[in-house]
């Protein structure tokens, strides 16, 4: 299989994605051989149905937003392009040096690129605020069916109250990342890929 | 705890019999189990350091039967008759010395006190303890207590026994640490852990003890140290393993990072098992002889090395397992709960020492694995005996230990002193402790996440510390095998010292200087809860769909396995059934309000100053006695809160919330908690602050059946059931139940308060969780939700006005303290019964709105208002006054008044899902059927007259206050005028005695 990856990938390819995402060399041929291996139509690209047949991910409360989050707005296809600049995100941040081929935008695992991709999975409807009811849902997902509407609906409103400042009843995404700025992001949302 | 003085007969023993008192049997399980019958045997002289005449008078035979008597408290009587007639010769005496008969006890009494005095000493001073660690202010004190014993009795009588020490004092401090350990934190970083535990710990005995075995060949080491390589070894396995007791004592003063001291303490704690194999191993080695020692003996030794860890943590989680399951159990026996959590984790240790498998790797993951289950299934009472007894004992267990390492080494038959050994020693430890972290780091920065950085390195170097694990162990050598016992033991004491005194003592200021970051004890906001778990959620997503099977895959593994079968298993029903986001929810709500009271204590101490003018406006009695109510409490709350629990800082930006808090969560524990705690706050007893509390409650129960009789039925069992659910909240509540004292400032009204709002609005409201009581009014009062983020307003669910765009601006100009601060507004004397309120409400709000300057957000003065306009819809006359100057606030009040009609129409669904909660929580009712039913006659009382529930706008206004206030201050006022009051001197009563 790992052969077969890099055969299909080419060269330049990859070092175009390690220039964007920051992966090694042997990062990206280790997940290009995932890539194909989730590409059951074998068309390079991955579609919802591919990420639903992860077996864990069918259990994971928040597996269907994270699969979302993998596809631009409006496609149903994510190539292997995309689907490693998701992965980018939960790219532990290294020593500085590493970060600095791509200095003249963020890199992608930033811990505002972190809190962000947090962020969007609330945020459904992409206005960049979490709402009331977006809160909701994605709460109603986590905690399951042990607790009530009223009781869900309290934490919602308390998680909104205190984390917005403006009054508007909903999180900014500047709020978001005030009401978190005390958390080690950069711990809690990066995963060690094998090198 | 006998062995204390065992302890004293050993050392004498040891004193007189050359050193091998102990008997020193090779392995510390059968060791311990050995050495008691040599300080029993009458040869020894008696330990008699607190009170040396009697010594003289009674001789050896009279503190051998003490012991005995002491031993066998039943054969007690028969031994001490006997003694009496031996030594006094018959005849009857009127006042009798009776030493030998409370010797033991005694003596143990006398040290403990001796040890919590000094403790109380060192801390006198705030600048010397924060420069001093305790532990060498403890060892110092040993020394001199030591050295006072030697002047005495020209010989040492006590040391650190190691069966005092490996059978009481380190369980309760492994337990007390594996207990509270944060689980979380220890398995995140359990490969850190383990590695420089088992590693470290290996690298750092072969290392010490070859560069000893060859600083000895080369000549460094004076040729008397009789010892060979494996003496050596032996020595280097034991005294390089970091110790859990001086590690906990020197770093939770320095306060480290989270991180940082877990990995430290959990290589202390984990190192045990490499400890005890080596030294087992050794131990069997010398005995046989190196010659004897073949190839298998070395693969038995690594196969040791996996029973005794694995073994040990097997054994811990059975008895974890146990310990669960047996809690789930408990409900109807809560007083035993703390014993049992005691007893498991106990046995714990003991089975594994049984069985010599590792016994701090046992209790430890005993603790760790049973805290969750225990804490869920536990009352709150039990809760906080468990921690606070486990915290007192472990405390203690510290405190004698460093004493008697103090008081151990001064003693100079031990003592075989040889520069070169222990400077060595010194210099090793220290060198292979430093080498073998910064390598065994640089292995696991390739695999960690956030890499341990130099700073690190150089703190968890300096921290490894040596304790009283390896004193107790090289006091257990054998002197006939190792016959440089005595040289070892003297070499250890000082590298104890060594580590404990002078790292100990340097290791803040190094910390300090190298900027380490110190850990914070700030508790995580519910945002922080719910984002972190959703960051878990995110990344075992994330490694599932890149294929990885890291940590997070593995730990949601688990996590699916707690939730479908062992949660299931040891948890119980309603328990099993609570949502962890809830509960944090609850959590973070109760440390909000119990900030918020202390808060509003103050301010109500301070708007008691105003109040008595205001009293004499007042005409009606009922007011008088609300405000001498209220002044009550606000002071009491300040006061109790300052003695017991003081959150300082408390976040003021969260003072609107937690106004709500307090409607919504906080009464329950007032009533649940009331007569257990009164104790020790009201010496008037409880008997008859709950006879009143019932008398109250029926009153209030039977007004409102009189008003509206159809509900009655159902009523009652509502306000049983909200009982009973009150039962169940606590499980949930961390802090009420420390905060006592407020918590029982009044039990009675609220629920008569709520009781009588269901009355009002007689729809069948569904009684959705057990507190819905106070919510279900705060909800009434908030339904002009202007403030969109309210608590209860979340309740209503879709009902829920559209987020209706709103300014602070309009906001505070519609709050009439906001207004005009100062002034009463208008509103007060339209009605005398509203004086109060509104007058707390202002002094309250002054204070909030003061505060509320440090801390811009607009937010904290909103909790008042809605319910204000509220108020004011609900008085009808009277909203003029409360009407805001914008008129767009007041439209949306109206408005959301229309909303909040149709949100009390509650499907009644939920009741039966009551039913099952019900039958959980009999255990609480319980508590109170038989003073609810002896009280509660039916029918004996004519119901006082009532204006029919909803129809009378008079009775909502007088209420409102009350409501109004309830939701605002800590404690609910008295009831509504309607009822007869409560007999104006017990609201009085009840002040002066809290205070």
């Amino acid at each position: 299989m790992g052969s077969r990856a890099s055969t299909l990938l080419r060269e330049e390819e990859i070092e175009e994605i390690k220039k964007e995402t920051g992966f090694s060399h042997s990062q990206i041929t280790r997940l290009y051989s995932r890539f194909t291996s989730l590409d059951k139509g074998e068309n390079g690209t991955l579609s919802r149905e591919d990420f639903q047949r992860i077996p864990e991910l069918a259990i994971n409360p928040l597996g269907d937003r994270i699969i979302n989050a993998f596809f631009p707005e409006g496609e149903d296809q994510v190539n292997f392009r995309g689907f490693m600049r998701t992965l980018a995100h939960f790219r532990p941040i290294e020593d500085n040096e590493k970060n600095k081929n791509s200095s003249a935008s963020e890199p992608l695992n930033s811990r505002t690129n972190k809190l962000l991709f947090a962020f969007r999975l609330y945020d459904l409807d992409r206005d960049d605020k979490i709402s009331r009811d977006e809160l909701l849902q994605v709460l109603r997902m986590m905690v399951g069916v042990n607790i009530s509407d009223e009781q869900l609906g309290s934490i919602a409103d308390r998680t909104i109250q205190e984390a917005d400042t403006n009054g508007d009843n909903s999180i900014s995404f500047n709020e978001f990342i005030k009401v978190l700025e005390k958390v080690d992001v950069e711990q809690k949302m990066s995963i060690r890929f094998l090198h | 705890m006998l062995l204390l003085l065992l302890t004293a007969g050993t050392g004498t023993g040891a004193g007189t019999g050359a050193g091998t008192g102990t008997g020193a049997p090779p392995l510390r399980g059968p060791a311990l189990r050995s050495s008691p019958p040599v300080p029993a045997s009458p040869s020894a002289s008696p330990p008699l350091l607190l009170l040396p005449k009697p010594r003289a008078e009674y001789g050896a035979p009279g503190v051998a039967s003490a012991r005995s008597a002491a031993e066998e408290p039943a054969g007690g009587g028969g031994e001490e008759a006997g003694e009496q007639h031996h030594h006094h010769g018959g005849g009857f005496r009127v006042v009798q010395w009776e030493w030998s008969y409370v010797q033991t006890p005694y003596i143990i009494a006398i040290w403990l006190l001796v040890a919590s005095v000094a403790k109380i000493l060192f801390h006198f001073s705030q600048r010397f303890t924060t420069v001093v660690p305790e532990s060498c202010m403890l060892i110092l004190l040993g020394l001199v207590l030591g050295g006072i014993v030697l002047i005495a009795n020209k010989k040492q009588l006590y040391q650190l026994e190691p069966a005092l020490f490996f059978l009481f004092l380190l369980p309760t401090i492994v337990g007390d640490a594996g207990y509270f350990m944060p689980a979380r934190l220890f398995f995140d970083n359990l490969g850190a852990i383990l590695m420089y535990a088992v590693v470290g710990t290996l690298w750092n005995a072969f290392c010490t003890g070859f560069s000893l075995y060859a600083a000895k060949l080369v000549g460094v080491i004076d040729e008397r140290v009789h010892a060979d390589l494996l003496d050596f070894l032996l020595f280097g396995a034991l005294v390089s393993a970091v110790d859990p007791v001086a590690v906990l004592a020197v770093f939770e003063e320095v306060h480290v990072n989270d991180t940082l001291f877990i990995i430290v303490f959990g290589e202390s704690l984990v190192n045990d098992a490499v400890t005890v194999v080596l030294y087992k191993v050794y131990i069997s080695f010398v005995e046989v002889g190196a010659e004897n020692v073949q190839t298998v003996d070395y693969f038995k030794g690594v196969a040791s090395f996996l029973i005794v860890s694995i073994g040990g943590t097997l054994v811990g989680l059975v008895f974890a397992v146990l310990l669960g399951f047996i809690t789930r159990f408990t409900k109807k026996v809560r007083i035993i709960e703390p014993l049992f959590v005691f007893l498991l984790v106990y046995l714990a240790y003991l089975t594994a020492e049984l069985f010599s498998l590792s016994a701090i790797l046992s209790m430890t993951f005993c603790g760790i694995g049973a805290n969750k289950y225990v804490e869920a299934n536990i009352s709150q009472k039990s809760r906080t005996t468990v921690k606070y007894t486990m915290k007192t004992l472990a405390s203690i267990a510290e405190t004698i230990i460093f004493i008697f390492l103090g008081i151990s080494a001064v003693d100079k038959t031990k003592w075989a002193w040889d520069t070169g050994l222990v400077s060595c020693t010194l210099i090793f430890i220290f060198i292979f402790r430093a080498m073998g972290v910064i390598g065994q780091t640089w292995v696991l920065n390739r695999f960690r996440l956030v890499p341990l950085d130099k700073i690190d390195q150089v703190v968890m170097s300096y921290g490894g510390l040596r304790g009283a694990v390896a004193f107790a162990l090289v006091v257990l050598l054998d002197g006939e095998q190792v016959r440089a016992k005595d040289y070892f033991v003297a070499t250890t004491i000082v590298v104890v010292f060594f580590t404990v005194m002078f790292q100990g003592l340097t290791i803040k200021p190094l910390v300090k200087w190298l900027k380490v970051p110190r850990s914070t004890s700030r508790k995580p906001t519910i945002n922080e809860e719910i984002h972190e778990r959703a960051f878990d959620h995110i990344l075992t997503a994330v490694e599932d769909i890149a294929g990885l099977q890291g940590y997070h895959h593995w730990r949601d593994k688990w996590e699916q396995f707690d939730k479908n079968y062992l949660s299931k298993l040891l948890l119980r029903k309603s328990v099993y059934r609570k949502s962890e986001l809830w509960e944090a929810y609850q959590k973070i709500n109760i440390r909000d309000a119990i900030s918020v009271i202390d808060q509003g204590g103050n301010v109500l101490t301070s708007a008691r100053l105003s109040l008595p003018s205001m009293t004499s406006r007042a005409s009606f009695p009922e007011v008088t006695n609300v405000t001498n109510y209220l002044r009550e409490n606000g002071s009491g709350v300040c006061l109790d809160l300052q003695v017991i629990d003081n959150v300082p800082g408390a976040k003021v930006e969260e003072d609107m919330e937690t106004h709500h808090v307090l409607a919504e969560n906080l009464y329950k524990p007032r009533r649940r908690y009331q007569s257990a705690y009164s104790r020790h706050f009201m010496p008037l007893g409880e008997k008859e602050r709950q006879d009143r509390e019932v008398f109250q409650r029926n009153m209030k129960s039977r007004m409102e059946t009189f008003k509206s009789t159809r509900h009655k039925r159902h009523k009652k069992e509502r306000s049983l059931k909200k009982r009973r659910g009150s039962d169940s909240k606590e499980d949930g509540n961390e802090k009420p139940r420390r905060n006592v004292s407020w918590q029982d400032k009044d039990p009675v009204v609220v629920p008569v308060e709520s009781e009588e709002e269901k009355g009002e609005h007689s729809d069948p409201e569904k009684e959705k969780e057990e507190d819905e009581g106070i919510t279900f009014v705060a909800r009434k009062a908030e339904t002009p939700k202007i403030r969109p983020k309210s608590v209860p307003a979340a309740l209503e669910g879709c009902h829920s006005p559209p987020a209706a765009p709103y300014s602070p601006t309009s906001e505070d100009s519609h709050l009439p303290w906001k207004g005009g601060v100062g002034s009463p507004p208008p509103c007060v004397s339209v009605e005398a019964t509203k004086i109060i309120p509104v007058d707390l409400q202002q002094a309250w709000n002054q204070s909030i709105s003061s505060l509320e300057s440090i801390s811009s957000p607009p937010a904290p003065a909103e909790p008042v208002h809605p319910r204000v306009s509220a108020l004011s819809r609900l008085g009808g006359p009277r909203p003029a006054s409360y009407t805001p100057p914008g008129s767009l606030a007041g439209s949306t009040s109206s408005v959301g008044a229309q909303v909040a009609q149709g949100s009390f129409c509650f499907p009644e669904k939920k009741e039966e899902e009551e039913e099952e909660e019900e039958e959980e929580e009999e255990g609480a009712l319980q508590e109170m059927r038989p003073l609810m039913s002896s009280l509660r006659p039916p029918g004996a009382m004519p119901p006082p007259p009532q204006p029919p529930p909803g129809s009378a706008p008079g009775s909502g206004k007088r209420r409102n206050p009350c409501v109004y206030l309830r939701s605002f201050v800590t404690a609910p006022p008295p009831p509504p005028p309607p009822p007869p009051p409560p007999p104006p001197g017990d609201s009085r009563s009840r002040g002066p005695t809290q205070l």
